[in-house]
């Protein structure tokens, strides 16, 4: 759905012309009916990537094809729907004018953009909102009627920049709603995101992507395959004396709370010598848990690393 | 039809603005203020009533033009609501065309509204319509195409407020271009003489659409020279936005 090959971008900035090189190359794919999170720390260059795909800016390099054909054929826009980051919008227009403005920007009829206008306001829990004129809109409704222009042509691929960003818990549960319910209904999704535990909720692939180069590509569970247990936490009780001093000598660090205590250890080596500490001092254990490495370790590694 | 669906908005959008309802309100006290200042003076008051309206009918429909025009793309660039358009299947040309007729068609309503306060003015009080002052207000309203055009040439490639003073310069320089050619033609100096000529040539020659002083003094225009008039500012306008639309076909929105 989309591909893209060596992408470049620089930018010139300031008086000096001085050189700022926002994508190194970018070579990626994203697969026809999947979810793609598309990560990066701020300044990553992720939404010039979406820029680029979009046709607000011309690559200084390499080329980008959606759903097989180059970006330069404007003919695949009938069947995107885009939101750009922070999205802004008219601010005189009702959010049912601005529907209809985007349903017709698609040449859609009448009958169709009404219709739509009314499921997709619908959708985002902005009904009630209709003849609300768009200066008068929260930053999350803004958010939300974003994403409702974005599918008023019920788009083949839908790439979003940031759509949870200005969102309450609620907010981004329905946003994850919404884009699970594209998945069902085939649809590809292209996102933007620093927010990770919804990206390993909802995402079949992510991309990582560090100042303009993309570091790590693949579904959550390959990209984590690598990573071993970082750490096991074991709550316990009914050990005292000698016994608990030196299980807290093992430990990294415990926490006692009443009659319960709680250790962390380092592996899981240590943490098999102190379950069979537990067991022969006549103690219990209420709960061990191992800790995995999740998306976010990896994505500070890849952050953290110098090139 | 998506041509048609930016201009609706456009003028929705502009009509919607408090700045504008307080512009149109400024200018229709201004007209009656003329009323008023006439009885004061010892001139006729036919003249001095004609003079005062078409004049701040036209300079209210220049800030008008400039700084709504310049607000209209330079607004969309800066707020970046174009990206929302422009990532739809829309050329980026229809766009700049829906912005400008938008544009035009508020400017058509700001003066339609003046005319007929104006007109009524004239009625109730010399009890008299000069056919010719319409015909000025027409000029004018031609005059007010052209500057918004090339407001929107300005915004296709700066900022708003250096556009907006470009655009006012260009006002200004556009009423002096006779002169400028007078200063060409006396001038030695052959580099001077040729950015004179430029000048000459490529700025709109506003002075063209005014015919107020005439109007007023009830010195006849030609209805050839008024439809000379109209189609030079028409062809104008066609020129601007082409070039207009060549700038921002090569730019990146950032
Ligand atoms: N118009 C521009 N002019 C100059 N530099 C730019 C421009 N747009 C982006 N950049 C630079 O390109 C780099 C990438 O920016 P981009 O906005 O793509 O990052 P991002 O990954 O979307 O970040 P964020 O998570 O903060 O949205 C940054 O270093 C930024 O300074
Ligand atoms: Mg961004």
């Amino acid at each position: 759905m989309i591909r893209t090959e060596g992408l470049k971008m620089e930018f010139h900035v300031g008086f000096f012309r001085k050189r700022v090189v926002a994508l190194k190359g970018l070579t990626m794919e994203v697969k026809r009916g999947e979810v793609f999170g598309f990560l990066g720390p701020n300044g990553a260059g992720k939404t010039t990537t979406l820029k680029i795909l979009m046709g607000l800016v011309y690559p200084t390099g390499g080329a980008a094809w959606l759903m097989g054909r180059p970006i330069s054929d404007s003919s695949v826009k009938r069947n995107i729907g885009f939101l750009p980051e922070q999205p802004y919008f008219y601010d005189y227009l009702t959010a049912a004018e601005f529907m209809d403005l985007s349903g017709r920007l698609f040449g859609m009829r009448r009958k169709e953009r009404e219709a739509r206008a009314e499921e997709l306001l619908d959708m985002v829990g902005l009904s009630g909102a209709k003849n609300l004129q768009l200066r008068k809109f929260s930053k999350g409704m803004q958010q939300r009627i974003g994403i409702a222009q974005a599918l008023i042509n019920d788009p083949e691929l839908v790439v979003l920049d940031e759509p949870m960003s200005g969102l309450d818990p609620v907010g981004r549960k329905q946003v994850r709603d919404i884009i699970l319910g594209l998945k069902d209904k085939g649809k590809t999704i292209f996102f933007s995101t620093h927010i990770l535990p919804d990206v390993e909720v909802i995402c079949d692939r992510v991309g990582i992507l560090v100042r303009g180069e993309l570091r790590a590509m693949g579904t959550v569970d390959e990209l984590l395959s690598g990573t071993k247990v970082k750490s096991v936490e074991m709550t316990f009780a009914g050990v005292s004396g000698e016994n608990l001093s030196s299980l807290e000598r093992m430990a990294s660090g415990t926490v006692t709370r009443g009659s319960e205590t709680t250790a962390t250890f380092g592996d899981q080596e240590a943490a098999r010598a102190a379950k069979r500490l537990v067991f022969e001092s006549g103690g219990e254990i209420i709960s061990l848990i191992p800790h995995k490495s999740s998306l976010e370790d990896l994505f500070m590694e890849e952050v953290g690393k110098r090139k | 039809m998506k041509v048609y669906a930016i201009a609706i908005n456009t003028f929705k959008e502009v009509i919607r603005d408090k700045i504008f309802y307080s512009l149109v309100f400024f200018a229709l006290l201004l007209l009656g203020a003329s009323m008023l200042l006439s009885t004061l003076t010892l001139g006729e008051r036919s003249k001095i009533i004609e003079d005062l309206s078409l004049s701040s009918i036209e300079i209210f429909g220049v800030i008008i033009s400039i700084f709504v025009g310049i607000g209209l793309v330079g607004k969309e660039l800066e707020k970046k609501t174009i990206y929302i358009i422009i990532s739809k299947p829309i050329k980026r040309w229809q766009f700049l065309l829906g912005k400008y007729l938008g544009l035009a068609l508020v400017l058509l309503s700001y003066i339609s509204v003046m005319t007929a306060c104006y007109m009524l003015e004239l009625k109730f009080y010399l009890n008299e319509l000069p056919w010719q002052t319409l015909m000025a207000v027409l000029l004018i309203y031609v005059e007010l195409l052209t500057v918004t055009a090339s407001a929107i040439l300005f915004s296709t490639f700066s900022t708003p407020t250096l556009s907006a003073s470009y655009a006012l310069a260009l006002y200004v320089i556009g009423h002096m271009t006779e002169d400028l050619r007078g200063l060409a033609a006396k001038t030695g100096q052959a580099g001077v003489k040729a950015v004179l000529n430029f000048v000459y040539y490529f700025l709109p020659n506003l002075e063209d659409f005014d015919i107020k002083a005439k109007t007023v003094h009830a010195i006849p225009v030609s209805a050839e020279y008024i439809l000379m008039s109209v189609s030079y500012g028409l062809m104008y306008v066609m020129a601007i936005l082409a070039l207009s639309v060549l700038i921002f076909q090569r730019r990146n929105f950032k």
